[in-house]
This record gives structure tokens, C-alpha cells and sequence, in this order.
């Protein structure tokens, strides 16, 4: 087994152990017994066979004794299940967002973070939010796990009983980076995460374009240096002439403002040559026109 | 040899391959069956083995992230939709039911062979996206929404194939039930027919009343994609919890289309090897119908992670349990089947006791995955590749393969090289569980599956993984090697019975005439295991 870093750890811990043991127990009793009758009546030893056609007694104990062992079973796995849905009063409250192929999270406060920074012995609700496809925020430390289903409010919640860092990794198969959707929690005592809650964000000094860039997850798929991800890179794509293809049909055109505002809001109308179509979702709702204008001229610096 | 038979066997009526693919008798369809199906496995098999060569380390091995997405996509097609649903029973029911009933072909020869014509449509049709359109699917083969309505690969032309491939399904099970209900031979009435055929019966249920769903939600995925309906995908007012629902109502029973199949081979196996009556014949008749019956109720358990309300996941997470129970009755059956029997050790029993033992772990793993707080950490991890190839591979593959062996003297007349078959048999038992178990442990670990890429504290188990895919593709190679030489083999042709089996198979001559008996088949006093008055069995 993994680190185990959360309240859950021992419920769920103890539900598979029980499952497993009894498992196990079967499983090498069965096939012990099975293995033996071979040996033992093989036909060089045992020429004649015994033609028994079963036995009430035996099938009354074998369904009853595997009826009570899986109520069993189906208990401690309520049991150690029950506690991972009953969010206690006075949890912390953030939001988890899960987009191709990053993961992000709010704070109370309204800063975006790419990775969660929570203090030790705290409830911590997060609500999960999907922008695009179905994921899953799993945190294995924490034996959590809970899908982001785009149109549904979902969330998990856990209390972290261990300081360090712990991986987030996305469950839900989500397309071409799903493996690359990871992210981390950090696990600070109390004063340490004040402190951090204090702290301004690092993203005061950035051109207000790249922040934007970054909070929604564009340079998964768009690179800054030329090199080719999922979608053309934006390395001196501003002013450059591309063959699109609109409706089935190519055409070339020139990379502009409006060409820009219009791949951010309805990205599959023209898609440059050699790109896929479909991937990449609409950002009408979430950026504005002042913060397209503002990646628009972050993307002009990028020669 | 200068003896000339009293018949000709069924592929010395007529020649030529217009006299095979334009064939309604039920044998020679089988057998359509058995190569395609083998061809496909062996191209899903080699899928397998890619994926598994990239997975050796982390990182980039052989292919971009965006291939390996559409082989896996592409793998659980062919495997699923391909192999494993239609295998056994579109095999060895085909060519065994009519035999095992005393009867000479099933209900609608007919629709026999348009089901088989049906099925090879279907599979060009999902072949057809290697080379038209947008690439294969990358979705997986359970095209959850809303990525599959959205993502630019030739998705619906799979899910058209998966759908059209369900027709072929159908109309088994259909022509299945009928012929079992109407076709008996004299005396057999329901509680003398031969468990393979009770398992088929509990199967062909299955197939007929719960594949239309699937085949109208690959529809719905259809609309979405080229009508934009707003179905399953939220930016259009759709639900995408609506799609594991409907998928998941035929996909979990699916399952059970593709292990009780192998249950009855299984049960077959056993009295023929022991020498001796089943144990539990009514018991094991009956659990299939159980097992087909309550294995409706239990889809849920795929979306315990999904935000199903806490009452949902109680229910589903009990019925799943209460599903372990005539699973688990079988298990003790089979085994009690052996006591006190008189046990010829041949290749299909290796097959059976590894199937046994496999499905064991399937079955328990299944369990773990089943309870609420312990499939919270290994939902969508290896852990659940683990559980369902050692359900579906290590189950129904191995008891599939056991059939082969078992059945391969009736059907062809011949015998395959014994000692090259065992060698095969402990290649593909050794790889199989090195490739497997790791995956079950990894799992543990939490790495999630579908993954391109892993974190390197992920490495070892993988790798061992790998190795054992190697062991395991070297022991297929050799097993339909073995098989494939047989046919060329020289050497005396085996008689009626070279097990000294009961069933009704046994009577007739290897190969079977076009009609399947040359005399009138006997049933046995008590019941089809009943070795203590078996008919005497003349050459």
C-alpha cells in the first residue's frame, strides 16, 4: 500500500484488509483442496470413480457461509464509505477545476493555485468543477477520489493527518495528456498555512496576458517556444500567414486580433492545417474582451 | 486404410470457399466463427503487446501519448466486441448446441449465418477507421461522454460498428433460445440437457434483451455527434451521467455474456475428466439463471465515484455482493466435482484448473472493488485492469482455450501434439499471471489507468508486467501453432470418444456428418453426467 495521510486511510485500509484476508483464505483453501483431489484421485490411484450427484447439506453451507461472509464484506466497506461522504461543519471551502489537461484551485480568497497547499487536522471540503470532458481528482495519500462531470456539482472532502506532499493524479481517462494531469497537496501545520494564505500570489509581476495564459490552462496545449503539443504554438504565430480550414475548405489568412478573439471564443470555426478539430473548447464565458485583449498582446511579444 | 465410412463428414460435402461463407450449416459457421475470432484476438493480442513494450518505462518507449490513447481504444474494441462476447458462444454453441440436443442444426439455420455475416460488417466497419477518417477512436472502448462527442477521431464510425456487431449478438441469442426451447431431442427434457447448454440458455437472455440498449445509446452518441442533440454533452444541455447509465445497463450484464459461456464449458470439462457426474448439477443450472438475473441490477458499480447519491451506491454495492454468492456456489461445485472421481489429467482439465484458479482472483478482486470504501481508492486504477482480465482472460480466455483443446478432436478428427500443448499451457499459465498480478499491485499503489505515462515510483511493477507479456505472447504463439499442425499431423485418427466423455457429442463420428448423427443418439439413464449407465459407445 501507499502513504496513508488522511482520516479515511484506516477505513478504507481496514475494509480492504478484511476482503482480502478472507480472500485469500478461500482462495488458497480452494485451490489447495482442488490440487489435492487431483493428486489423490488420480486415476492410477483411484481407477473407479464415485458417480455422486451432490449433497443438500453441502450446498446449504456453501451458500450460506459465502452469504454471510459478503454481508460482511459490504459492511466494512459501507462503514469505512460512510465517513467520505459526511462533510463535518466548519471545513475549509475550495474549488477544485479540472480542464484538459491541468488541474487548478480556488481559494476562499479568489487566488488560483496550479497545486493545493492545506493545513494538517482541518476539514477541507473541495468542490469539483469540470470546464471540458469528464476527470477525477484522486489524491491515493488520502484514498480520495471523486469524478469532475461537467454540468454537475460534485465534491469530495478529506481532513490530512501527515505533513508533506502528496500527488493528485487524474483518474477519468480525458483525452491525449490524461496522464500528464497531475498536480500535488502539500499537508502545512496551521501557522504555516496562515502564512501562506497571507502571502501574496507569485503573479503580481507577470505580464497580465501570460497570467491569464496560465489560470486556464492554454499552455497545455500551446507552447511558448515552437515546439508542437496539441494546438499550434504561440511562438511568432501573431502576423503570420496559415492555411485554415473553414467548413471543409482551406483558405489561407493572416493571424490577427480578430482571428485570435475568434479561436478563443469559437475555436473549431477555422482550424490551422495539421490541427486537430474538437478539442478544444469555447471560452466565450470565461474571458472577456479586455483579457483577450490582453493574451492578444502577450501572444505579440512571443517572437 | 481401406475401411470406407458409413458418412461424410461435414467438411467433405461440398468445396470451396462460396460452399463455407454462403454455408447454413451450424458446424461450418462455428468454424467461420473460430477464425475470425482468432485472427481478431491475435491482432487484439498484438494491440496488447505494444501498449505493454511502451509501458515498459516511463516516459516515451515507442509511440506518441495520442497513438497509445487509440491502440488501447482499438485493443478493448477488438478484444471486447470482437473476441471475447462472441467467442464461446458463437463457437463452440454453434457448433456443440444442435449436438448436445440430439437435434441436427439449430432453429433458423438462416439467420445463423446472416448473424455471422452481420458480425464480419461490423468488424470491417470498426477496422475501416485504421484507414478513413480522423484516425481510430481515442476514447476507450466504453466512449464515455462528453470527450467521445467531442473529441476529432472517427468515433462514430466505431460506435456504427459496435452498434451493427450488437445485431449479430441478438440474433444468436434469439436463434439460440428458440432451438433450445424446440429442438431437444426426445427425453431430454430441461433438467437432462447438458449444463453447457443451461449457460447458453442464461446467455442468449442476456444477449437479446439487454444489447438493443447498447445499441441505442451508440446511437444517441451518433445524433450527438453529427446533430449536436444535446444528449449526453452539458455545454448542449445534456447529461454525461445519463451515458454511464444507459452504457453501463448492457455493458455490466455483458459481462456475464462473456463468463457464464465459459462457466459451461467448464462444467462440460469436468465430469469428462473426473469420470463422474457433475456435483451440483441442479445448483450450477440454476446459479447461471441467478447469476444472469441479478447481474441486471448491478450496473451502478462502474460510478461509485461519478456523484451517485449515497442511497444508489448502498443498493448497487449490495447486489454486486449478493452476485458473489452463485459465483461462489459454482466454484465449490466444480471442485466437489472432483472428489472421488477418477481424474485423467489431459490438457482442457490444465486449462480448467488454471480457469478455476483465475477466476478466483477475478472473482475476488471483484469483491474489493465491489465494497464502497476500498473502491474508492482503486476505482479507475490498475487494480481494475487486474480485476477484469483476470475475470475475462484469465476466466473465459483460458476456458475458451480449454474448449479448443477439448473439443479439437471431435470437430476436426485429429489430435493435436499433447506435449507441445502442455509446454504451451505453462508459457501461457506463467506469463499470463506475471503480466496480470503486477497490475493488481500497481493498482494498490494508486496509478490510475489509461495512462501514457507513469511516475517512476510505478516503474518496477510495469516492467514485470512487460516481461510477462512476452512469456505469454511466446505461449499463444506456440498453443495455435500446435493447433494449426494438428490439422497436418499424420497418425491415427481418434475415434468417437477420445476422452470417453458422456455428452451426446461423443456418440457421433469425428468429424461429425452434415446431419451431426449417423445413428440415434443415446441419453444416459439419470441425467446427461450419469457415467454409471452410460450407453456403450461403438466405433
Amino acid at each position: 500500500m501507499t502513504t496513508s495521510a488522511s482520516t479515511f486511510a484506516q477505513g478504507v485500509d481496514l475494509s480492504l484488509y478484511v476482503i482480502v484476508g478472507i480472500s485469500l483464505f478461500f482462495l488458497v483453501g480452494i485451490t489447495f483442496v482442488m490440487l489435492y483431489f487431483v493428486f489423490r484421485y488420480n486415476k492410477k490411484r483411484n481407477p473407479v470413480a464415485s458417480n455422486i450427484e451432490g449433497s443438500h447439506t453441502m450446498e446449504i453451507i456453501w451458500t450460506a457461509i459465502p452469504t454471510i461472509l459478503v454481508m460482511v464484506m459490504f459492511y466494512f466497506g459501507w462503514t469505512g464509505y460512510k465517513p467520505l461522504r459526511t462533510v463535518p461543519d466548519g471545513a475549509i471551502e475550495l474549488k477544485a477545476y479540472g480542464q484538459m489537461w491541468k488541474f487548478s484551485f480556488e481559494y476562499p480568497d479568489g487566488r488560483i493555485t496550479d497545486s493545493l497547499v492545506v493545513p494538517i487536522g482541518k476539514p477541507v471540503k473541495v468542490n469539483l468543477v469540470s470546464r471540458d470532458v469528464l476527470h477525477s481528482l484522486f489524491i491515493p495519500a488520502f484514498r480520495m477520489k471523486e469524478d469532475m462531470v461537467p454540468g454537475k456539482n460534485n465534491f469530495l472532502w478529506f481532513e490530512a493527518t501527515q505533513l508533506g506532499r502528496y500527488d493528485i493524479l487524474c483518474a477519468e481517462y480525458c483525452g491525449q495528456l490524461h496522464s500528464y494531469m497531475l498536480s500535488s497537496v502539500t499537508v502545512v501545520e496551521q501557522p504555516e498555512y496562515e502564512k501562506w494564505l497571507a502571502s501574496a500570489p507569485s503573479t503580481a509581476d507577470e505580464h497580465p496576458g501570460l497570467a491569464l495564459l496560465k489560470q486556464n490552462a492554454c499552455l497545455t496545449c500551446h507552447s511558448q517556444d515552437g515546439s508542437k503539443i496539441i494546438g499550434p504554438s504561440f511562438k511568432g504565430v501573431f502576423g503570420k500567414t496559415e492555411i485554415v480550414e473553414t467548413d471543409g475548405v482551406e483558405r489561407s489568412i493572416v493571424i490577427d486580433e480578430e482571428y485570435i478573439a475568434r479561436s478563443i471564443k469559437n475555436p473549431n470555426s477555422d482550424i490551422v492545417k495539421g490541427y486537430m478539430k474538437g478539442l478544444m473548447v469555447s471560452y466565450e464565458k470565461v474571458l472577456n474582451d479586455e483579457q483577450i485583449g490582453h493574451i492578444t498582446d502577450y501572444i505579440k511579444t512571443l517572437k | 486404410m481401406t475401411t470406407v465410412l458409413p458418412y461424410v463428414n461435414f467438411f467433405q460435402t461440398k468445396k470451396g470457399i462460396f460452399s463455407w461463407i454462403f454455408s447454413v450449416d451450424h458446424k461450418r459457421i462455428a468454424l467461420l466463427y473460430l477464425y475470425s475470432i482468432l485472427i481478431f484476438f491475435l491482432a487484439g493480442a498484438t494491440l496488447g503487446v505494444l501498449m505493454r513494450l511502451e509501458l515498459l518505462n516511463p516516459g516515451k518507449d515507442i509511440m506518441e501519448a495520442q497513438t497509445y490513447n487509440q491502440v488501447f481504444t482499438m485493443h478493448g474494441v477488438i478484444m471486447i466486441f470482437l473476441f471475447i462476447i462472441p467467442s464461446i458462444p458463437a463457437v463452440f454453441g454453434n457448433f456443440f448446441l444442435p449436438i448436445l440436443l440430439g437435434t441436427d442444426d439449430v432453429a433458423f439455420p438462416r439467420l445463423n449465418l446472416l448473424s455471422w455475416w452481420i458480425y464480419i460488417i461490423g468488424a470491417l466497419m470498426a477496422l475501416s477507421t485504421l484507414l478513413f477518417g480522423d484516425g481510430p477512436a481515442d476514447t476507450g472502448w466504453t466512449f464515455y461522454a462528453p470527450y467521445s462527442v467531442k473529441t476529432g477521431t472517427n468515433v462514430t464510425m466505431s460506435v456504427l460498428a459496435a452498434f451493427v456487431i450488437g445485431f449479430s449478438s441478438i440474433l444468436t441469442g434469439l436463434n439460440f433460445i428458440v432451438t433450445i426451447h424446440r429442438l431437444r431431442t426426445p427425453g431430454m427434457n430441461f433438467l437432462r440437457m447438458p449444463l453447457f447448454v443451461w449457460s447458453l440458455y442464461a446467455t442468449s437472455w442476456i444477449q437479446l434483451l439487454a444489447t438493443p440498449i447498447i445499441g441505442i445509446t451508440l446511437l444517441m452518441i451518433v445524433a450527438e455527434r453529427v446533430l449536436g442533440v444535446g444528449l449526453f454533452d452539458p455545454s448542449i444541455g445534456g447529461d454525461p451521467i445519463l451515458y454511464q447509465h444507459l452504457f453501463w445497463i448492457y455493458s455490466h450484464p455483458a459481462v456475464y455474456i462473456m463468463a457464464l459461456p465459459a462457466f459451461g464449458v467448464v462444467s462440460e470439462m469436468l465430469p469428462t475428466f473426473a469420470q463422474r457426474t457433475i456435483f451440483g448439477y441442479k445448483a450450477i443450472a440454476f446459479s447461471s439463471l441467478a447469476i444472469a438475473f441479478v447481474g441486471y441490477f448491478i450496473w451502478g458499480h462502474h460510478m461509485f465515484t461519478a456523484g451517485m447519491s449515497g442511497a444508489a451506491r448502498f443498493i448497487f454495492s449490495i447486489l454486486t455482493f449478493l452476485v458473489a454468492i452463485p459465483t461462489a456456489i459454482k466454484v465449490f461445485n466444480w471442485v466437489a466435482t472432483l472428489y472421488k472421481g477418477s481424474i485423467n489429467v489431459q490438457v482442457p482439465l490444465l486449462y480448467v484448473l488454471a480457469f478455476i484458479f483465475q477466476f478466483m482472483i477475478g472473482g475476488f478482486t471483484g469483491l474489493v472493488v465491489g465494497a464502497l470504501a476500498s473502491d474508492i481508492h482503486l476505482h479507475d486504477t490498475y487494480f481494475v485492469v487486474g480485476h477484469f482480465h483476470y475475470v475475462m482472460f484469465g476466466g473465459t480466455g483460458f476456458a475458451f482455450f480449454g474448449a479448443l483443446h477439448y473439443w479439437y478432436p471431435k470437430i476436426w478428427g485429429k489430435m493435436y501434439n499433447k506435449v507441445v500443448a502442455n509446454v504451451a499451457f505453462v508459457l501461457l499459465f506463467i506469463g499470463f499471471n506475471t503480466l496480470y498480478f503486477p497490475m493488481l499491485v500497481v493498482g494498490l499503489m494508486g496509478m490510475p489507468r489509461r495512462y501514457y505515462d507513469y511516475l517512476p515510483e510505478f516503474h518496477l511493477p510495469n516492467m514485470i508486467s512487460t516481461y510477462g507479456s512476452w512469456i505469454l505472447a511466446t505461449g499463444i504463439l506456440l498453443m495455435v501453432g500446435n493447433l494449426i499442425a494438428g490439422f497436418y499431423r499424420k497418425g491415427p485418427k481418434v475415434g468417437r470418444n477420445p476422452w470417453n466423455g458422456i455428452t451426446l457429442e461423443w456418440q457421433t463420428l469425428s468429424p461429425p456428418p452434415l446431419e451431426n448423427f449417423d445413428r440415434m443418439p443415446q441419453l444416459p439413464l439419470n441425467g446427461p453426467y450419469d457415467f454409471e449407465h452410460k450407453p456403450e459407445i461403438k466405433e
